[in-house]
């Protein structure tokens, strides 16, 4: 079976490697690009897209699961289906159990040429499965599968204390912004903004960072970038290629959700 | 600073239970000598001997639950001890009278009144019993203090040596190591027997750096270059190590791997992150009174979120060098971690070191 391939690996030897051995144990697996770290798997990604992913978890830029996120968040909507994705680690115990949970593969370094056999077996039968009849189930499950890995905490940090203000610098002042008057949190590269009805605020802090810190019944997640509050939302519009975007309560933006987190909003 | 150990208030019910048979027996004894040395029914003396040995105690014990006392000795401090146990002693004394004297319905305090020297001279006798017996208590708390003081400190020693070996050998490095040592054996055998050799000095250093207190700084910035090389042959060009050891500074004693976690905290967080990698700079100076240590990078940079708790061993290994340089040099040591003063960025460790120690 012939397919492509994308590998990101942060370490250049070990990526060779992973090459040499998917040649001896895939002969018909074409790699047609090595990332080094993940935005360059993401843009690669979505440039060339591939039909299988090896993705590194521990990479500089974003992680392996946070490349995976924004690969399939990106994926264009043009009926191509979303590749099959396979995680490579060292040593991750936690993060191994919840790919059990979630039925991803994921290959352990040293790499062993009887399990990567055996990785490659189920992703030509994964990827046989996908007729153009059945191509919307296929993308349903890669959702789902990446979906329950997100949420089984592999990439969240412990629960932290909760915040109740956010301390955003204004010129010399430091504003104290109540967490339940913001409406929507939106990651700017190294910042997050935080955007009230009155106002916005720039903070330093990653939505990474800033994730564990807010309570998530209140706060969703409607886009590896966006967190909006429940209660501020007033209308999730579908269209017609299936892109719901949000409408506020005493705000005039849209925002998007990314299919990942689609599901979230259907009528009760 | 020993380890707060649970039962701070070192008397549990169990104690009050064995120290009440432990004195009634004392009693017994005493009321046993006097009923051989006195006329008249033997039983008297027993009475009166346990009505006043108990009523010391309970004074005593009883007392020690409401004022604050010294958990290693199980006694408050300074003159209220004193305070305490004369005032046990002289209240108990006249409560076990009065209620002897309640069970033989005499006259209450019949005895001063008929015999003031008697009366004075069991006093005496009943302080140097208890103080006696105040002492046995006293010696043998502290025994059983120590006891449990070192019993803690060793389990403590044995959950750090096991930790700090889990955060040296972390199991990532060591698996991504292996992984690119294992492609190294068919690619390039020359540099596979150069990187097994590091690894097995830098395990080597790991696992008997537990050992030895101090060693020389040459052999400190050795270890890390091992460490280094090995990360070197994983990062490539994305990870610059530099070393400035001067001369006159190679034979300072220093802790054993107290860099170890700094470095790996730099490329953990500073370079491995950080998608074009950098520099990492290990130097030593004499400053003044102070060796002072630092570990430089030029990565991604602290985030300004201070509290950020990371869940793996990092902030053990951190603390750990605190806690180390705390044992070893008290407040004449000082750790610091902060983004790096230049305009390179990155995260700047400093660890200060007294210059001569015992000072």
């Amino acid at each position: 079976m012939n397919a492509t391939a994308l590998i990101a690996e942060d370490e250049p030897l070990l990526a060779a490697n992973l090459k040499a051995e998917l040649q001896s144990a895939w002969p018909g697996l074409q790699v047609v690009a090595s990332a080094t770290h993940g935005e360059a798997a993401v843009q690669q990604a979505l440039t060339l897209r591939p039909q299988v992913l090896f993705l590194d978890i521990r990479m500089p830029g974003l992680t392996g699961l946070e490349a995976a996120q924004a690969i399939v968040e990106e994926w264009p909507d043009d009926g191509s289906p979303l590749p099959v994705v396979v995680f490579v680690t060292a040593y991750d115990e936690y993060a191994l159990q919840a790919f059990d949970h979630a039925a991803i593969d994921y290959v352990l370094k040293p790499v062993q040429p009887a399990r990567l056999a055996q990785t490659c077996e189920r992703v030509q039968a994964a990827l046989g499965q996908r007729t153009p009849a059945n191509g919307d189930a296929a993308i349903d499950s890669a959702l789902s599968q990446l979906r329950q890995l997100l949420g089984s905490g592999v990439s969240a940090a412990p629960a932290a204390p909760q915040l109740t203000v956010i301390q955003a610098a204004v010129g010399p002042a430091i504003h104290m912004v109540p967490v339940a008057e913001v409406l929507y949190f939106e990651a700017a590269d190294k910042y997050v903004r935080v955007v009230t009805a009155q106002r916005e605020y720039l903070v330093r802090i990653s939505l990474r960072e800033l994730l564990p810190q807010l309570d998530m019944q209140r706060f969703w997640q409607i886009h590896r970038g966006t967190v909006v509050r429940s209660d501020a939302i007033a209308t999730a519009l579908r269209d017609e290629a299936g892109k719901i975007t949000l409408t506020l309560r005493g705000h005039a933006d849209k925002l998007g959700v990314s299919r990942l987190y689609a599901h979230i909003f259907k009528p009760m | 600073m020993p380890t707060p150990i649970d039962d701070n208030n070192a008397i549990r019910p169990l104690d009050f239970l064995r120290h009440g048979l432990i004195v009634a027996g004392f009693n017994t004894f005493i009321g046993i000598v006097l009923a051989l040395n006195r006329p008249g029914p033997w039983h008297v003396q027993m009475v009166y001997a346990q009505a006043i040995g108990l009523s010391i105690w309970t004074l005593m014990d009883f007392s020690r639950l409401v004022v604050r006392i010294n958990p290693e000795t199980g006694w408050p401090e300074g003159w209220r001890r004193w305070a305490l146990q004369g005032g046990a002693i002289f209240f108990g004394y006249l409560l076990g009278n009065t209620l002897g004297d309640l069970a033989y319905d005499r006259p209450l305090l019949d005895m001063w009144r008929s015999s003031p020297r008697s009366m004075l001279s069991y006093l005496l006798m009943c302080i140097a019993v208890s103080a006696g017996i105040s002492f046995f208590f006293y010696a043998r708390g502290k025994d059983q203090m120590r006891l449990r003081q070192l019993a803690a400190a060793q389990r403590d020693s044995a959950e750090n040596q096991l930790k700090l070996l889990e955060s040296q050998l972390e199991p990532h490095m060591l698996f991504n190591t292996l992984a690119n040592l294992r492609v190294l054996i068919g690619l390039d055998p020359p540099r596979a027997q150069l990187m097994l050799d590091q690894l097995i000095a830098f395990l080597r250093a790991t696992l008997s750096a537990s050992r030895a207190t101090l060693h020389p700084l040459s052999a400190e910035f050795a270890r890390v270059r091992d460490y280094l090389e090995l990360m070197k042959i994983r990062m490539g060009e994305r990870l610059q190590p530099e070393f400035d050891l001067p001369a006159e500074l190679a034979e300072r004693p220093v802790p054993p791997l107290l860099l170890q976690p700094l470095v790996e905290n730099a490329i953990k967080h500073g370079l491995e992150p950080h998608v074009q990698g950098g520099r990492l700079r290990v130097s030593a100076r004499r400053e003044g009174d102070q060796l002072v240590l630092r570990v430089r990078d030029t990565g991604a940079g602290l985030s300004d979120c201070a509290a950020d708790d990371t869940p793996d061993g990092t902030h053990f290994g951190l603390s750990q060098v605190q806690r180390r340089l705390a044992t070893l040099y008290g407040d004449t040591a000082a750790f610091h971690l902060g983004a790096a003063p230049d305009g390179e960025g990155g995260t700047l460790a400093t660890v200060r070191l007294p210059w001569s120690p015992n000072a």
